[in-house]
């Protein structure tokens, strides 16, 4: 995984939930923070036998029937081995007439625990004769189709031998994380560094101010980064210090996953319509509800962008060739656009609002865990009180927290996500913290403007990538959590009760990429040929836990249990049977994955596996 | 009346009125009224694309639409514009250039407006069935699609930046091709006269590729739910 010598680019990649794009800056023609950047067309099927290029590349994968297409039609500008699955545009088109063969949201099933990700269970609801991909395959076409895009635009300079930068959600788990990066080695990303998508957003603004974002934060300012994609929203809190005369941002504190995006507010607004036909005696058929579904998405833009219109006519085509006739048209008005978005999914809560959440049935395994609560604020005020003590410990920042905040204050806010295209939206989100801050008597937060709401995460990866080769500003902050296992505690057992089990700190929050950490003092004994299970928890907020430290009691918020962790010691050179005694390491990588090894005493290791198969 | 003519030919398939209307007499007099026999909608439609391009694309041509007033589907068949009166010293007659345009384009520009305004689909409904209002909703798909396929595909400029209604000045030399004289068409240059229409200019073309054995006739292609 070194960084490639030779390189003529720096290599941005924004793997999203519905739509990738690739982003470049040209190493030669940049100096410090002036950099030559741009965005490739990723050639793609748009139908069959048609071939455009887009700016971006829908993150959708359509398995074709063999009888589905005539022979050529999938040609592509590069050879694809025969491979008859088409990512991009025409998927998604194709896909929503035939979703049976449609893989989509692969990036969410990346990240869903409660299924094995290497197992071909994409389409979930395909039919048995549909050859199914994994959710860690449909990622990697995804990037194997950017990878030859950018070969094919450019043969003078080989795509292995850029410098390169994937994104993923601040929020992944290390599980999660390591799946991206083999994802990335699969389609043959050499040498690939993961980056949180909302510091990719705050890279992207620093580069399009061109140097002037000096002049609008300074030191001791808190950036607030609020990214609502199309499937998935995500926070990340950012402060700005100032060394060496020098501002440098620190990434202090990430939000949890939570899958709610553009994708569920027009699906919201289409059911609205929806029920407001029948009641009028119009029943749609599946068809006619994406067909809806896509008007919804146009009228909301419109009415989010231009406060003086009042309504928007939405008109689903006809199905077959009489247009005029078999059309049905509605239409979507301000008021509903205000309470079923503006209020439904931004409500000016309080500070103290916090998601509904409830017992989920046992039955919802199958599907994505969809967040519960689909208000984005209440989502937002919760992590904001959660992350109250984030910069507690920081240079710069002592004692600008006092005990009468019950949340951070933030100073600005910077929007990601196609989402905030509305300034209606935007404003609402900023009026809500500022009324937060207002009963606080802290002073109102401001918005960074200028942000490119589409094609910032790639634009920022592809400048992270240049800042890496020495470049540019870099955001510091290393690892966003702490990670712990569970150890039984030795107390004497009580029947009836599970013995209470004491968290034990093995990879402390920030470390720094490049980092190795040895657990001290305690030592495990792998039997050999047996894998051994830990549960695995990983917290947002204790910063101070040192590696090595043991927790007896932890607030309910404080540590999220993760997926269970499995050591194997292979047989190789051993007796199966014979305990070997084990000390762990934890390693953040250059790469931005966290690993986690077991190391014998004659310095022989093991890595510990995040990704354990879930046997359902 | 053309209009008019046209749509009784077009009727005579038509099942509906065919009882009680003298169809074949107004067929009879439409051809005795038209030199050729006149097109259908569709083949019109087409006709109208086929020229788009090939007045895009071909000066020459272009220049005889500018110049006959009727438009280029009744022009006479064989004489191309003469340049202006070449010196005698040509030892031979150039022969006249044309150029062939594939149908290629075309095609998949009608596709596309097919695709994403279901053009066709709307160019061969009968309008007269149907009221104003349901008309407008679906205009309204047409419409959208139109402007998407334009946006995306096509960078179309004005030709002249100022406004409609404004005194401009066409100072000697200017491009006949993308400026057209009309009215009072004396003198010599600089003209003077008053903008009508900006015009449009096409600066790029993004059509998409199509792969070697893609078939651009099917437009649409027929769809059978399972």
């Amino acid at each position: 995984m070194s960084a490639p010598v030779n390189a003529r680019y720096a290599i941005g990649i924004d793997l999203g939930t519905t739509h990738s794009a690739l982003s470049y800056v040209d190493l030669e023609a940049s100096d410090g923070e002036q950099t030559a950047h741009g965005v490739l067309p990723v050639p793609q099927l748009t139908a069959p036998g048609t071939v455009e290029a887009l700016p971006l590349l829908p993150s959708f994968l359509y398995l074709p029937h063999p009888d589905e297409l005539a022979p050529g039609e999938l040609a592509l500008p590069w050879n694809t081995d025969g491979d008859s699955a088409v990512a991009g545009e025409m998927a998604r088109s194709r896909g929503a007439t035939t979703p049976i063969r449609l893989v989509s949201s692969a990036k969410s099933w990346l990240c869903h625990p409660g299924v094995d990700r290497r197992a071909a269970i994409l389409p979930s609801d395909a039919p048995e004769e549909v050859t199914r991909v994994s959710p860690l395959d449909a990622s990697t076409r995804y990037l194997q189709h950017l990878r030859r895009a950018w070969d094919n635009a450019h043969p003078e300079a080989p795509f292995d031998q850029q410098q390169v930068t994937v994104t993923i959600p601040a929020s992944f788990d290390p599980g999660a994380r390591e799946l991206t990066a083999e994802a990335a080695r699969n389609a043959g990303y050499t040498s690939a560094t993961l980056l949180e998508e909302p510091q990719a957003a705050l890279y992207s603004w620093i580069q399009g101010s061109g140097g002037v974002w000096r002049k609008q934060v300074e030191a001791g300012d808190i950036v607030l980064v609020v990214d609502v994609g199309g499937g998935t929203s995500d926070f990340s809190l950012i402060a700005i210090l100032e060394r060496d005369g020098k501002l440098e941002p620190h990434r202090v504190a990430v939000g949890d996953h939570i899958l709610l995006g553009g994708d569920n507010m027009d699906l919201a607004l289409a059911h609205l319509v929806a029920r407001k036909l029948a009641a009028n005696g119009t029943q749609l058929d599946a068809w006619q509800m994406r067909a809806l579904t896509y008007g919804c998405r146009g009228a909301k833009e419109h009415l989010l962008a231009d406060a003086n219109a009042t309504t928007w006519p939405i008109v689903v085509p006809s199905r077959g060739s009489k247009l005029i006739g078999g059309s049905i048209r509605t239409e979507l008005t301000r008021d509903e656009v205000t309470t079923f978005i503006t209020d439904g999914f931004f409500p000016r809560v309080e500070a103290g609002a916090r998601p509904a959440t409830r017992a989920r049935a046992g039955l919802t395994q199958l599907g994505l865990p969809y967040a519960q609560d689909a208000a984005v604020t209440r989502h937002l005020a919760a992590f904001l009180a959660r992350q109250a003590g984030a910069t507690a410990e920081l240079e710069g920042f002592e004692g600008r927290v006092t005990s009468e905040h019950t949340f951070l204050h933030p100073s600005a806010v910077l929007f990601n996500g196609g989402v905030f295209k509305s300034g209606i939206l935007a404003q609402r989100v900023m009026d809500t913290i500022n009324d937060w801050l207002y009963m606080e008597g802290a002073e109102p937060a401001r918005m960074l403007e200028g942000a490119d709401l589409d094609l910032a995460v790639a634009r920022g990866a592809a400048y992270y990538s240049y800042a890496r080769r020495g470049g540019g500003v870099r955001i510091r902050g290393g690892t966003a959590r702490s990670y712990y296992v569970g150890v039984e505690s030795s107390m004497p057992a009580i029947p009836g009760m599970e013995p209470p089990i004491q968290a034990l700190c093995v990879a402390p929050f920030g470390m720094e990429e490049g980092s190795e950490l040895e657990l001290p003092g305690q030592e495990f004994g792998l039997v050999v040929g047996e894998p051994v299970h830990f549960r695995f928890f990983g917290s947002t907020t204790r910063r101070q836990d040192q590696i090595g430290e043991v927790l007896d009691f932890w607030g309910p918020d404080e540590l999220q249990e993760q997926n269970e962790i499995q050591a194997t010691l292979p047989a190789d050179g051993r007796t199966p049977g014979d305990v070997v005694q084990v000390r762990l390491h934890a390693l953040a990588t250059e790469a931005g994955t966290l690993e986690l090894a077991a190391v014998a005493r004659d310095g022989q290791r093991w890595k510990v596996e995040f990704d354990v198969r879930t046997t359902p | 009346m053309v209009e008019l003519v046209s749509f009784a030919f077009v009727r005579t398939t038509a099942p509906t009125l065919s009882d009680s209307a003298p169809v074949p007499h107004l067929t009879e007099q439409s051809r005795m009224s038209t030199p050729t026999q006149l097109p259908s909608f569709w083949s019109r439609l087409s006709l109208a694309f086929g020229t788009f391009f090939k007045t895009v694309g071909d000066a020459e041509f272009a220049a005889r639409v500018r110049d006959d007033q009727v438009g280029p589907i009744a022009a006479p068949p064989a004489p191309a514009p003469t340049p202006a009166p070449t010196p005698a010293a040509a030892p031979a007659p150039v022969p006249v250039q044309l150029r062939e345009t594939t149908p290629d384009a075309a095609l998949q520009l009608l596709t596309l407006l097919q695709r994403e305004a279901r053009l066709i689909d709307f160019a061969h409904e009968n309008l007269a069935a149907y009221a104003d209002a349901d008309i407008g909703a679906a205009a309204r798909v047409v419409h959208e699609g139109c402007a998407r396929v334009l946006k995306d595909h096509f960078t179309i400029q004005p030709v002249r930046t100022e406004a409609e209604g404004a005194r401009i000045t066409l100072e000697e030399g200017f491009d006949a091709a993308s400026v057209r004289l009309t009215g009072n068409v004396v003198g010599k240059a600089p003209f003077k006269g008053t903008l009508s229409h900006r015009g449009w200019r096409a600066t790029d073309v993004r059509l998409p590729q199509l792969a070697k054995e893609h078939d651009a006739t099917v437009l649409a292609p027929a769809e059978v739910e399972l």
